[in-house]
């Protein structure tokens, strides 16, 4: 009887996740006398902000400075002002003793991974572009079919297009384009700035030409190289429309 | 007449895809002209109206009447593809099996579409799918299982700009090139054709599109009045042989199953004229 009363009641708790806007205190100095200062000129800004709101002590930039943060003393003083400090952050094993005493709880000192690993990244970065520019090699991209209208073809190299470029299709490339069929859509190289990518195409009557932002429309190309073998270059930052 | 491929229950039914990107262009009259001119050749025959919601496929065939159980109606199992399919009166082994008229085109699932295909495959020697214009789902799903296309265009530069990128998509979201098989075949066909005005430079020359699309070209079909009429009294213009459009299909039909044939209406010519106004 018990049982069945127990499993037809209402359940006892639901556990359920919950966002709680959290303040984060960076230390950067441990001078009692400047940090007391400063804080109390930030509460005098705006209180109401402040009162019940749990905050977290960040130690990282303090956790190895000579003077130890005196921890005890700063949390009396943010409950003073009505504040909930609930932890710490990027201590070291004596500040986290000291705020342990506290009765506050130790937190994950997760932002400081990421930090690191955003810096791996910049470093690994740093050294591409420190590589001479034969390391950085990227292979041609070559497309045997037509390109249609609509599609979009893109190499971060040079673009080789062994068949037609329709009107409406558009080819771009970090390097050169070489259109070995019609080329009648828009044809961009160089799209990062490289002014000597060059366009070579058997048969130009494309609506679009560029090289590193120096573009021509189909409406001011010399009807003379309509449809006739052509390259397309900048030479002293002006487009350049030569026939072979 | 039968090609030694094609002959009933011994190979899997070729899928053929109707398809233009632009409306008005010719594709339902193109399937419908097609799919009676293969069964009339003896080869069992489906043709499937896409395009649902704007159901018109069996309006041209002449069997909007007979219409029960629709595309849809199979896809959700509210009936089978025994009920569905039209059988036609006039041609032995044509069968239409129709759009829904009340539904949209989400109602197209690729489950239901590839049940359906895959019953019919087994079952008859050309798929023939009418495709709705556009490039949005209804399309996607009649050329999604095509074996071969039938592109259909205009001597006008939207109709081929359109053309060119439904091309593009074959070449690209279709089962065939999902799975990395040999491409879907493609076929140009030229339609509403006047020769006359390609003459006096108002029209595109086939030549031109066929150029512009680089895709081989299976036939062109005159413009003609026997269409309108034909299409208004719900008979395919391949049965009326008088027609030009109709001879017209006929050679595209014998070109698309191997035969070679001269392409006529091309050129003004005085025969053709005095033929044509002749009646």
């Amino acid at each position: 009887m018990n049982v069945m009363q127990t499993n037809t009641s209402t359940p006892a708790f639901d556990l359920k996740g919950s966002r709680l806007t959290t303040l984060v205190l960076y230390f950067y100095r441990t001078d009692n006398t400047a940090i007391a200062a400063e804080l109390k000129e930030k509460v005098a800004q705006a209180p109401s902000v402040f009162k019940q709101a749990p905050v977290i002590l960040d130690l990282r930039a303090i956790c190895n400075d000579q003077q130890t943060l005196d921890i005890p003393f700063l949390i009396e003083m943010l409950r003073g002002y009505g504040m909930l400090p609930i932890g710490v952050r990027g201590g070291n094993p004596k500040l986290n003793s000291l705020a342990l005493a506290m009765g506050l709880n130790l937190f994950a000192d997760l932002k400081n991974e990421r930090n690191q690993t955003v810096e791996q990244i910049e470093d690994e970065q740093t050294v591409l572009s420190k590589l001479p520019p034969d390391a950085q090699l990227v292979p041609a991209k070559i497309i045997e079919h037509p390109v249609r209208s609509g599609q979009q073809i893109f190499s971060t190299g040079d673009l080789i297009i062994l068949s037609m470029v329709s009107p409406g299709a558009e080819i771009l490339a970090y390097r050169h384009i070489h259109v070995y069929g019609p080329l009648r859509g828009r044809a961009l190289a160089g799209i990062q700035g490289d002014s000597t990518a060059r366009i070579f195409c058997q048969k130009l009557e494309a609506q679009l030409v560029s090289i590193a932002g120096q573009y021509q429309i189909n409406e001011d190309l010399s009807p003379a190289l309509m449809g006739k073998p052509a390259q397309i270059y900048l030479k002293e930052e002006q487009l350049c429309i030569e026939p072979f | 007449m039968k090609g030694k491929t094609f002959q009933k229950g011994i190979t899997m039914a070729k899928i053929i895809v109707v398809t233009s990107g632009k409306g008005g262009v010719g594709k339902t009259t193109t399937a419908a002209a097609f799919s009676t001119a293969l069964a009339l050749r003896g080869y069992k025959t489906v043709v499937i109206d896409f395009d649902v919601g704007l159901r018109n496929l069996d309006l041209v065939m002449g069997c909007e009447r007979r219409v029960v159980y629709d595309l849809i109606n199979v896809i959700n199992h509210e009936g089978n593809l025994n009920q569905a399919l039209i059988k036609d009166k006039r041609v032995e082994n044509l069968f239409i099996l129709p759009a829904s008229q009340t539904r949209n085109k989400d109602a197209l699932t690729l489950e239901g579409v590839t049940t359906i295909i895959e019953e019919l495959k087994e079952r008859c020697d050309f798929i023939v799918c009418d495709s709705p214009a556009g490039i949005e789902h209804g399309a996607m799903m009649a050329m999604y299982f095509a074996d071969e296309a039938l592109i259909v265009t205009n001597p006008e530069v939207s109709s081929v700009r359109d053309s060119d990128r439904i091309i593009g998509m074959l070449a690209s979201k279709t089962r065939r090139a999902e799975q990395g098989e040999t491409p879907i075949k493609e076929h140009l066909l030229v339609t509403r054709y006047v020769p006359s005005r390609v003459t006096n430079g108002d029209m595109m020359s086939a030549e031109d599109v066929q150029e512009i699309l680089a895709v081989p070209l299976l036939g062109v079909i005159p413009e003609s009045k026997d269409i309108l009429r034909a299409s208004n009294s719900g008979m395919p213009i391949t049965l009326e042989e008088k027609s030009d459009a109709g001879q017209a299909y006929h050679d595209a039909v014998a070109r698309f199953l191997g035969e070679t044939r001269p392409m006529r209406f091309l050129n003004v010519k005085k025969h053709f004229l005095s033929r044509w106004l002749g009646g």
